[in-house]
């Protein structure tokens, strides 16, 4: 299955706010410990090499 | 009890009062892969000299847990026996995290095999016991205080060697470099390793104890007994158990390896201490190799080619597999072979050693991470660990040592994957016993075919075990097996000219197609 990089998720704004609820009153650590965590569980959830190699890619572009 | 080293008798060589004859092989290196490479040599009907710098066995336990195939292969050198007898069995590790248990896995026995996933015996039983063999061999010479001091090769070797009565020379078609990790041969032809070294110190010690720990390995990661670093315990016989404790990249090992300093970490460890130390280092790490291990008729075998960190158990482990892998094409070379042979050697192990070295690197990344987003996601993973099931498995601590696949065999064809070509062949009981005791040589496994008539014995393996491994839903199923009993080739059904096509591919150690 190739990365979907077009519009896929309902309620994006949602979601956003709900990360960002997450990451409130931590501190930098704190926060990168979450997100850290937060990859893991959605790349295990993914469960394709090729999807997570291709968002590794997409991230890493500058 | 304490092992009780005793030196081997040193007896003055031949070549100190009269020129020798140019031997066949000379093996520098009386450790556990000099001794299995003379061993499996004789095996195959060649004569070496063996020599070593040393007279004694190693001292402390150092490689530990020898896994399945090495055991299959020390079947095959004879001394299979005696550290099965010897040996602890062990199939369950267990991994914590701080105090709690986060992973764990249970090498269960698959029916059907003769050897158990693990024993852990220390290095210098395993040394005895092949040294003992070698002595006993009719084609081995093993020489002990005779130390390589020189060498240069042309169409054949010459060595310098030293010897506690002056120094003589000796000739041999092939030098096998079996001296180890610091191996002075690699120094002498100035060769160096590429790749990592870790800025991490390992405190190791064996200490002899009576406790109840059950045979299982036990890895920590930042225990309360020793906060922030790793730990590990390991059963060994005869009541001696191998602690290995992370010390940090800071710690000044010549402090660290003294009694008073070990002993408390010790105690913490065990809760007590009533414990004799019987053995202490401090290592570094390394994952490193060299570029190529063969160099015209100097070949290097096991820790001289290539190093590991100790978790997973690669070392001894992966250098008997080049022993493995060398024998039978060193044995066909001299006797008249193609040397392409000895370039298969080459390249096949330097795939095992990299497979080996990528995951030693991973697991000792996971276990000593650098600052910043090493360590959170190291952090992240251990955490996951304890309200995740995936995560398990992601906890590294040492992914533990098989033998790699070589790829470039073939042909292949819809059979089970476990016997695919660059696999080991699975054993299986048979009517004789067991299978891998029939494949001392090339051979052909066929499963309702007839037996292509190509020059090669053929067997016609039955059991249910052999049939679900080799054949499993295809109607008929045939197998080229190398001497090191490595899947060649396998087919559903093939002609004697398919086969034989394959054979002499195999044979020349070029890559199919």
């Amino acid at each position: 299955m190739a990365l979907n990089t077009l519009p896929n998720l309902p309620d994006h704004d949602g979601f956003y706010a709900a990360l960002l609820a997450a990451h409130k009153g931590l501190t930098a650590e704190e926060s990168a410990a979450l997100n850290a965590e937060l990859i893991l569980i959605l790349a295990n959830h993914i469960g394709d090499r090729a999807v997570l190699d291709a968002a590794l890619t997409l991230a890493g572009q500058r | 009890m304490a092992y009780d080293y005793r030196p081997f008798p040193y007896a003055p060589p031949p070549g100190l009062t009269a020129p020798e004859p140019r031997h066949p092989v000379l093996i520098v290196g009386a450790g556990p892969i000099g001794l299995a490479m003379a061993l499996e040599l004789a095996n195959h009907g060649v004569r070496s000299v063996v020599v070593d710098d040393n007279d004694v066995v190693s001292v402390g336990s150092r490689a530990i847990c020898w896994s399945k195939r090495s055991l299959e292969i020390f079947a095959r050198l004879g001394i299979a026996e005696r550290c099965l007898e010897k040996g602890v069995t062990w199939k369950v590790g267990r991994t914590f995290h701080r105090d709690r248990e986060v992973f764990n896995f249970d090498l269960l026995p698959e029916d059907g095999h003769r050897m158990p996933a693990f024993i852990n015996l220390q290095q210098y039983y395993v040394e005895q016991y092949l040294a003992e063999a070698a002595i006993a061999h009719p084609l081995i010479d093993l020489r002990f205080k005779n130390r390589v001091t020189a060498l240069s090769q042309s169409d054949h070797v010459r060595a310098e060697i030293g010897t506690p009565d002056g120094p003589y020379r000796l000739e041999a078609e092939y030098l096998l470099a079996c001296d180890g990790a610091r191996s002075p041969i690699r120094g002498l032809m100035g060769l160096d390793f590429k790749g990592e070294l870790f800025e991490e110190r390992f405190l190791i010690a064996d200490i002899e104890m009576e406790a109840d720990f059950p045979p299982e390995r036990h890895f920590w990661f930042e225990p309360t007994f020793h906060p922030g670093q790793s730990a590990l315990l390991h059963k060994q016989p005869d009541n001696i158990y191998r602690i290995d404790l992370q010390l940090g990249w800071d710690a000044d090992p010549e402090a660290e390896r003294q009694p008073d300093r070990v002993i408390p970490r010790i105690e913490r460890v065990v809760g007590h201490s009533d414990f004799r130390l019987d053995w202490v280092s401090v290592y570094t790490f390394q994952c490193r190799r060299l570029d190529q291990f063969v160099h015209d008729r100097v070949i290097f075998v096991g820790d001289s080619a290539h190093v590991v960190s100790p978790f997973g158990a690669r070392g001894g482990n992966g250098g008997m597999q080049d022993v493995d892998n060398l024998g039978w094409k060193l044995a066909a070379v001299l006797a008249g072979g193609p040397e392409t042979l000895l370039e298969s050697y080459d390249r096949e192990r330097q795939h095992g050693a990299d497979e080996n070295i990528a995951n030693s690197t991973r697991a000792t990344r996971f276990m000593t991470p650098e600052d910043g987003a090493e360590r959170v996601f190291r952090d992240a993973v251990l955490r996951l660990a304890g309200k995740a099931a995936f995560a398990r498995a992601w906890v590294n601590s040492g992914r533990l040592s098989r033998p790699c696949t070589y790829p470039g065999l073939g042909p292949d064809a819809d059979l089970p994957v476990g016997a695919a070509p660059g696999m080991v062949a699975p054993d299986a009981p048979v009517a004789e016993g067991w299978l891998q005791d029939q494949l001392r040589g090339w051979t052909l496994l066929a499963f309702n075919h007839d037996a292509p008539d190509v020059g090669l014995p053929v067997l016609h393996p039955t059991g249910d075990n052999a049939r679900a491994r080799y054949q499993g839903d295809a109607a008929n199923a045939l197998y080229l097996i190398r001497p090191d009993q490595v899947v060649a080739a396998r087919w559903i059904t093939a002609t004697a000219a398919e086969v034989t096509t394959a054979l002499s591919h195999h044979k020349e150690g070029r890559p199919w197609p």
